[in-house]
Order: C-alpha cells, then structure tokens, then sequence
C-alpha cells in the first residue's frame, strides 16, 4: 500500500531535502523533491501527493507559508507538513492556523515523524478504499450505461428486462435530456434483437420530405438530387430495432405512413411502387404529451395507440435528485478518462450545490455541468467555484418565483413585456433572449397589444 | 569483471572489537565473500558543533569515496553518534539499493543510556543494524513485521526486541536482489553519488 503513495520535500536546503527523501524511501514511500516553492507547484500541477513536506523559510519569492497556500488551492484536501526550526515555531502556528496539517521542528524524532507518516497514510488508504467502494456501489446501480438508485428507474430497468425480447412498440417518454436514447437501447441490447441493428433517427432534425426518404429511402431519380436508390432507416434497421425521437413533431402525411408501417409491417421507397417487407422493432420518444396533441388534434389517435403499447415514462432529474452523486461520479470518471485531466472527485461543497439546482436539462445537463467542471478546473477535485456557471442561475432564480394564478397567455404577455423593457423595445435583441423568431415576436406583440413606442420611451 | 565482495571497514577509531563478528555474519546472511578493507578516516567537516553529532551524508560520502570499484557492498562501522538534518539522530544510513552504509556504535551502547557497558548486548544490536542497513542496500524497505530485521526501529528498546533475521517476505525479496547483483545486475544509483 505504501508505494502507491507519493511524497513530496520541498526545501532550498540540498541535505536536508534528500537525507530526508532518502529517509522516507527507506520507508518505502516513493519521494520526490523540489528546491523551491515555485518547483513544487510545478511538480503538484501534474500530480498530488500524499503529503507535502515544506520548509518554512525558504530563499527567493516564496516562502513556505505562501507555497502551502498555493499548494492546497490546487489540492484542497492536500496534507501538509511545515517543517521549521525552534526560532520560528511561532510562525509555524501561523502555518497551522493557514490550514498546514502538521508542523514539526527540525531535529525531530525518528518516532514522531514515523508515527505522523503513518497517520496520515493510514486516513487516506482509508479515503482511496472508500471510493473504491464508492465505485463498485455505482457500479451495481448500473443498467445498460443508465445509472440509477431511484425506485422508479428501478422499476423501469425490471420492466425493460421484461419486454426487451417483445416485439411490441414502446413510447417513451420524458423531459429532453433525461435519456430516452439509453433507454431505447437497453431495450435493444438485453432482447433477442441485440445482434441486429440499433437505428436512432431524429424526426426534430429533418424536413419532412427529408425526413421521410431517410425514413422510407428512395428510388433513383425520385426527386431532384436522387440520383441514385438509398435505402432507408427501416431496411437499415431491418431485423433489428428502429428509434424515432421527438415522434410527436412529424407531419400528418408522415405520421400516416409511419401507421402503415406498424400495421402492415412493409413500406414503399419514395418514389417506388415495389413494397418492402420489414421485421422492425419500433421505439419512440417524445418530450411532448402526445396524449395532449392527440387531443388538440396534431397528432393521429390511431397511430398514438399503436405506438403507445408500453409506455415508459423517466421521471426528470429534479424528482431523482438521489441519483445525482452517482451520475456525477460516474460522468467525473468517464469524462476525465476522455478529456485527458486527472479528475477524481469533487467536494462536499459543490456536491450541495448540484443537489440544490433544478436541472431543466436533466442528466445531459449535469453531464455537461461536469464537462464544463473538469475543463476549467485546476485541482484533482472539483469544487463549488468550478460549478459558478450553475451558481448564477440558481442565483437569478432565487429573486423569482414561479406565479401559480396566471393564464399561460397572461404569462407570456409579462415575459415579452419584461423582456423588450431590458432591452429597451430593441426586437432582435429580445428574440434572442426569448429564443423565438423575430416574426413570431412581433405576431406575439401584436396578439397581446402590447405598445412598443412605450417601452422605447421609459 | 565482478569479484562479488563485500568490503567491511570501520571509519574512524574503533572501541569495539567486533569487525571480525560483522565479518562472519556477513558472509553467513548475504551468502557473499566478505573481506576487510582497511580503515578508513573520518571524512573531514562532518560534525556540527550545535548537534555535536557528526553527519550521515558525510560519511556516506566517505564510504562512496573508498568504496573499492569491485565491491558488490561496502559497509562501513563507526563510533561517532550521527544525523540527518530533519533527525535528531539515526544509527545508520544506507543507499536504498546502492552499494555503501554506514553503522553508528554510538546509541547502540548501554553507556549511551546511562547503564555500564555490556559488550554482548553492542555486539548483538550492531549485528542486527549492520543485517538491517545491508538490507536497504540490496534494495530492502522498512517492514511491517515488527520482529524483522528491516522493521523501523526509533528507539533502542525495539532493536532489542526485534529478532536479527529477515522474516519469510523480506527474505524472498533478498534472495531475488542478491542474485541479481550476483549476476552483475545494474544498480540504481542513490543520491549520495551524485553528491
Ligand atoms: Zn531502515
Ligand atoms: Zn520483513
């Protein structure tokens, strides 16, 4: 256990830094030096040791004190060790009261140095064996790279093992960023099917008559820039399994043509006349009610009931907030891998605060939150200060809440109201911040009468 | 090129006469031809006034300095009482898998303590150090094992309770690292080389 643990001297004295390196080694530790506090902080960049020996007084721009400072904000957790002589221990009180771990007055016990070694060596072998088991607690909550303790997910996982060798349509449904994918695909893989094709199509991303010769594909010379039979996602995904994101924003011709294919198990290329038979699994997603939009009348009911033979409805982040420590360890680990920064953990302090905030975004939200984290971040541990970006909203937040008494219509008249008054009646601006289309802003203006010419004027 | 020899010298004046005891157990724990090399004077400008203690790294130095070129190991015995600078004493300094180390008598005698001397008891804890300071060269680290020869011993209560052998793990690694230097192997060179 010892070696696996790295010790760094850092003192101007050439004798003193190695006879105590080689005294430590001899212990078994492996030890490295540096001559000055500017050498050790280029040294702690790259990795953390166990423990920091630091001279207190030091030639040259900085002092022991100023080196420990800089050390644990690199390395919050850091222990560290000031060494002085007897006519400074004042100063080594001042050290301690910095936040120095140990001091110790040189000539020192063999004993007492062994002994505070030791202790500390012992608390961190403690830490290391807690996040390994941290790990492997994570580990068991994994389903298929979805990562949950939450008695509704769970409830999920035990279904989608139950229905994952069906042939039955499966709806999906939640918030955006909540994983319908991950869900689809663990449906995939733990069926019969999980040798075959797994095709993800987006229906938000593509117009319609795009949309559907990816769907269906086509026949040479079908439309302009045909110039040549494409297959599409369902014969692509023949055998195997088909999913279709954001459903609830396809066309009505679509959605009859998708109704067809359910029904009839076959299809036409665009263009062609010849039908194609498929043995298609179908799973689709939406972050829309599409019960709503049967209602309103957008969307078939009959194709609704044949999509929604399972539905599986994934709770958003705010209602798993019990899930947030394992999904952000879990992003911590694999993000660091992938960016290449050693990123181990991240503290109490930030871990509160990413319980506190209300993910809009769900999971794909905080996976970017710790992303953003890990590249800005200049310790092995991620802090509160690394999350500020987060901070802020939570801030912007706190000064508004949510009124429970207006019309939607009356809500959005407000928000466009406020909006064009920060902006000073300024419209590109305001549909920036609303997001909207600068025509759909002024139908919006015109809608609700709200006077512009009085807003420019305050 | 390698002759395979351990070279036993004493640094400075001896009070003790028990080179020729070292000697013998040498060649009995380490299994290589051991041979007296002729005393060899206190490096100069090792002791510290303040401390009246000697420095380590000085006679390591020293060591380094006369260490015969064909010497697997050279293991010198001093009467001086040493330290590091970070220490308020050590009994001995090794290099951590180099060639030279180096052996104090002073706090291995009773007299240190205040009681009469008791040259049995010198004789034995010097063996053990001697056996303990060798193991580091050959690459050797502190062991757990409190009744091992290469446990860390602080205090001289604990020289006295440990035993003078190598327990089963140490001892395999020690066989592994004789052979290796027996067959020539490359050593790592230890600090005080560079010195
Ligand atoms: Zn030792
Ligand atoms: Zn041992």
């Amino acid at each position: 256990m010892k070696s696996a643990w790295e010790i760094l001297v850092v003192d101007d004295e050439e004798i003193m830094r190695e006879s105590l390196a080689a005294w430590l080694r001899e212990d078994g530790y492996e030890v490295e030096t540096a001559c000055s506090g500017r050498e050790a902080l280029d040294k702690a960049r790259a990795k953390e040791y166990a423990i920091y020996f630091v001279d207190l007084k030091m030639p040259g721009g900085m002092d022991g004190i100023e080196t420990m400072m800089e050390i644990r904000r690199l390395h919050a957790e850091a222990s560290i060790i000031i060494i002085t002589a007897f006519a400074t221990v004042d100063t080594a009180i001042t050290a301690m009261k910095e936040g120095a771990q140990e001091y110790i007055v040189k000539p020192c016990n063999p004993a007492e140095i062994s002994m505070l070694v030791n202790r500390i060596i012992k608390v961190k072998n403690l830490q290391r064996e807690n996040a390994i088991l941290r790990k492997k607690l994570s580990r068991q909550y994994s389903f298929h790279d979805i990562i949950s303790k939450n008695p509704k997910m769970l409830e999920i996982f035990d279904l989608i093992k139950e229905i994952a060798s069906l042939r039955s349509t499966v709806l999906i449904h939640g918030g955006s960023g909540t994983g319908k994918e991950l869900i689809a695909r663990a449906i995939h893989n733990s069926g019969n099917r999980a040798d075959k094709p797994f095709i993800g199509v987006s229906c938000a991303a593509l117009a319609e008559t795009l949309l559907e010769s990816e769907l269906f594909g086509h026949e040479k010379g079908s439309f302009t820039g045909a110039d040549q039979r494409k297959k599409g996602k369902f014969e692509l995904a023949d055998g195997g399994t088909i999913f279709l994101d954001e459903i609830g924003d396809i066309s009505p011709k679509l959605q009859l043509d998708l109704l067809r294919v359910l029904q009839e198990r076959s299809f036409y290329r665009v263009g062609g006349s010849e039908e194609v038979q498929v043995d298609v699994r179908v799973i689709a997603a939406s972050h829309v009610d599409l019960r709503q939009a049967v209602q309103e009348g957008k969307f078939r009911d009959d194709l609704y009931y044949r999509l929604n033979v399972i539905t599986i409805y994934i709770p958003p982040l705010s209602e798993r907030r019990e899930d947030i420590p394992l999904l952000a360890r879990h992003f911590i680990e694999r993000l660091s891998h992938e960016l290449a920064k050693e990123v181990v953990d991240l503290s109490e302090n930030a871990l509160k605060l990413l319980l506190e905030y209300d993910w809009p975004g769900n999971v794909r939200e905080l996976e970017n939150a710790i992303e953003r984290a890990i590249v800005t971040c200049r310790s092995k541990i991620l802090t509160e200060e690394d999350f500020n970006f987060l901070q802020r909203s939570i801030e912007d937040k706190k000064g508004w809440t949510v009124p429970t008494h207006l019309s939607l219509d009356e809500l959005e008249r407000q928000v466009i109201t406020a909006t064009l008054q920060r902006t000073q009646g300024n419209i590109k601006e305001a549909a920036a911040v609303l997001d909207i289309d600068r025509s759909t802003l002024y139908e919006r203006i015109k809608r609700y009468g709200i006077q512009r010419e009085r807003l420019v004027e305050k | 090129m390698s002759v395979n020899r351990i070279y036993l010298a004493s640094m400075g004046h001896l009070d003790a006469d028990i080179l020729e005891d070292l000697e013998e157990a040498l060649t009995m724990h380490f299994g290589f031809e051991t041979r007296r090399h002729p005393p060899i004077a206190e490096p100069e400008h090792a002791y510290d006034p303040q401390r009246r203690q000697f420095s380590a790294v000085a006679f390591l130095q020293q060591a380094v300095e006369h260490c015969p070129p064909e010497a697997v190991k050279m293991l010198t015995i001093t009467e001086r009482d040493l330290f590091i600078p970070m220490l308020s004493f050590v009994y001995g300094q090794a290099q951590l898998g180099g060639k030279v180390a180096v052996v104090s008598l002073a706090q291995l005698r009773q007299e240190f303590y205040g009681f009469p001397s008791d040259g049995d008891l010198l004789r034995e804890r010097a063996l053990k150090e001697m056996s303990h300071e060798m193991g580091h060269t050959f690459g050797l680290i502190h062991c757990p094992e409190r009744l091992c020869i290469m446990s860390l011993s602080t205090n001289i209560r604990h020289i006295d309770l440990k035993g003078s052998e190598f327990c089963g793990g140490c001892r395999a690694v020690l066989r592994e690292n004789t052979a290796v230097t027996r067959a020539g192997g490359s050593e790592v060179l230890a600090w005080e080389e560079r010195l």
